[in-house]
């Protein structure tokens, strides 16, 4: 898309690109408010109730969602612990500190690295498969259907999925922490040699409540994050295989920048948050 | 034999239902970025009559279907039904005229993540309050009248193209519609299938009092199903009569069009292609 836009202002005389900048300008503000009132229209009818046919899909979407991306969770949060430990035990072993490597690997896993993952991971898994079916439906008339048939579209389809993703993203985040301390530990304490006492105990120590719900709540709203995007990108997917598979793609990249967006947003909110309730601590950052 | 005509546009204030209409078209345009498709369409559907929709592809005949239960808003002009503006409402006041409608798709467009039974009872349970064993009955009813009992529990993969327009037929005369709009109902059926789906077109229209509107480049089936013939080319409305009327009609794209002939600029540019 950039090439695109540079090639052509490249192309043109300085008028020309001028234009051309300005209404791409224009479409990226359109596009950001349209994502806005479809992202709005769906929270709202979550909070006004979202129906027991809804909450019925959601269990289905739950399971699809849910139950079927823990086991490439684990693996992933499994490996990533243990690479963690792999990196970092050296370093610490130089300073003489390699049994406080638990609080390094618990806090980095449960604060960062585990929530972050795993909603990449169901961005791909989850989002990817949430556009090419609501893509699919677009493209097959299937949205119209409903909307003639007097059903709301965002009520049937895009409160079920959004609230699958908003309360399966903790639940999952919490499967990837599990296991990504437990690569950690296995790899600190079964390769590297660290005492498993005060591997745990330094761990223990490490990470408080806060901490921990710092993670949880990330993950909260990368769920939202997941949800809205995959749903709104399905249904203004293109015509054709083309249209879906290109709604595919600009799913999940639009859902990492936003993760990444939001994971920065969230970081500096918490930090100021624990930083105002507990002056005397050190910052979360 | 009366000689063809067009239609004469209507006074955009004129009520709507004065000559019996269900549906008004008053001068509605729509364009599709620089493309445009409606150009000042002026159009009557009598009540418990079929209306058949004829023109060449992409002149904008399922554009116009999907104007009447607003999944369209037009850029400019009026659509009433029942003699009430409709294309300015929302998608809350809309719900109220849908219901009164129901809408066989091109593809039929049945939701394929559920069973034929939970595709018919859709509109139902979406719809009204009617309880579970009710809304079992009415779907069995629906299956019957287009002789697919006992299709419940397929899906729609499972169902050839033919059983697939049935059934969305099924689900479109579900709750009992005051006019059902058919696109392109007989289009990529065996001759038999689509005669199949005439007779359905007639059944509904003769058993259940339904308005229809069809749209359709089949003339075989338009010839059949049609009390009220309109031409839809280059965005107007170029004739409006009975099958009679249509065969008789002395415009030259009217008759290339019902006999199925190329014009001759199209075949020169295509032997010098």
């Amino acid at each position: 898309m950039a090439e695109e836009w540079s090639a052509r202002i490249e192309r043109s005389s300085p008028v020309t690109a001028l234009a051309a900048l300005g209404a791409w300008a224009v479409g990226v503000i359109q596009a950001v408010g349209d994502f806005g009132s479809f992202s709005f229209n769906a929270l709202y009818k979550i909070f006004r109730g979202p129906g027991t046919r809804a909450l019925r899909e959601m269990i289905a979407q739950m399971y699809e969602m849910g139950t079927r991306s823990i086991p490439v969770v684990l693996i992933t949060g499994g490996f990533i612990g243990a690479v963690l430990a792999i990196e970092t035990y050296p370093q610490f072993q130089q300073i003489g500190v390699a049994d406080r490597l638990g609080a390094v690997i618990v806090v980095s896993v449960v604060k960062q690295i585990g929530p972050i993952l795993t909603a990449i991971m169901l961005s791909g898994r989850v989002g990817g498969a949430i556009t090419a079916e609501l893509g699919t439906m677009r493209v097959t008339e299937q949205i119209d259907a409903m909307r003639a048939m007097a059903a709301d579209p965002i009520r049937t389809l895009v409160v079920p999925r959004v609230l699958a993703c908003v309360l399966m993203t903790p639940v999952l985040t919490m499967y990837s922490d599990a296991l990504g301390i437990l690569g950690g530990w296995a790899i600190a304490v079964g390769v590297d040699g660290v005492r498993n006492y005060p591997f745990w105990h330094y761990a223990a120590v490490g990470t408080d409540m806060y901490t921990i719900n710092v993670g949880l709540i990330k993950s909260f709203f990368f769920g939202i994050v997941i949800g809205c995007i995959a749903c709104y990108k399905g249904f203004r997917c293109g015509s054709g295989a083309h249209g879906v598979g290109r709604a595919c793609t600009e799913s999940f990249v639009t859902s990492f920048g936003l993760i990444l967006l939001v994971n920065f947003v969230l970081a500096v909110a918490l930090n100021n948050i624990f930083v105002l309730l507990w002056p005397n601590q050190p910052g979360l950052l | 034999m009366n000689a063809p005509r067009t239609v004469a546009p209507l006074p955009a204030d004129a009520p709507a239902d004065c000559n019996g209409a269900i549906i008004r078209f008053v001068d509605v345009y729509k364009r599709f970025g620089p493309l445009p498709v409606l150009q000042g369409v002026n159009l009557d559907i009598p009540a418990d009559q079929t209306t058949v929709v004829i023109g060449p592809s992409g002149v904008g005949k399922s554009v116009l279907l999907k104007h009447i239960v607003g999944l369209l808003r037009p850029d400019a002009g009026e659509i009433f039904f029942h003699g009430r503006r409709i294309d300015h409402l929302g998608e809350r006041a809309l719900e109220a005229i849908r219901k009164r409608i129901g809408f066989l798709f091109q593809l039929g467009a049945l939701f394929d993540s559920m069973t034929v039974f939970d595709n018919v009872a859709f509109p139902l349970r979406e719809q009204s309050d009617k309880s579970e064993e009710e809304i079992r009955r009415v779907v069995r009813e629906s299956l019957a009248v287009i002789g697919l009992s006992g299709t419940e529990l397929k899906m729609p993969a499972d169902l050839s193209g033919g059983q697939r327009k049935r059934i969305a037929l099924a689900r479109a005369i579900a709750m009992h519609p005051e006019v059902v709009l058919y696109d392109e109902p007989t289009t990529g059926l065996d001759p038999i299938r689509a005669d199949i789906i005439n007779e359905l077109i007639l059944k509904l229209k003769r058993d259940l009092k339904v308005t229809g509107i069809v749209v359709t480049h089949d003339m075989t089936s338009a010839l059949k199903v049609a009390d009220q013939i309109v031409m839809l080319l280059d965005g107007k409305i170029v004739f409006r009569g009975t099958a009679q009327q249509l065969r008789c009609c002395p415009e030259e794209r009217v008759q290339r069009f019902i006999q199925g002939r190329a014009s001759p600029e199209e075949l020169r540019a295509l032997h010098q292609n």
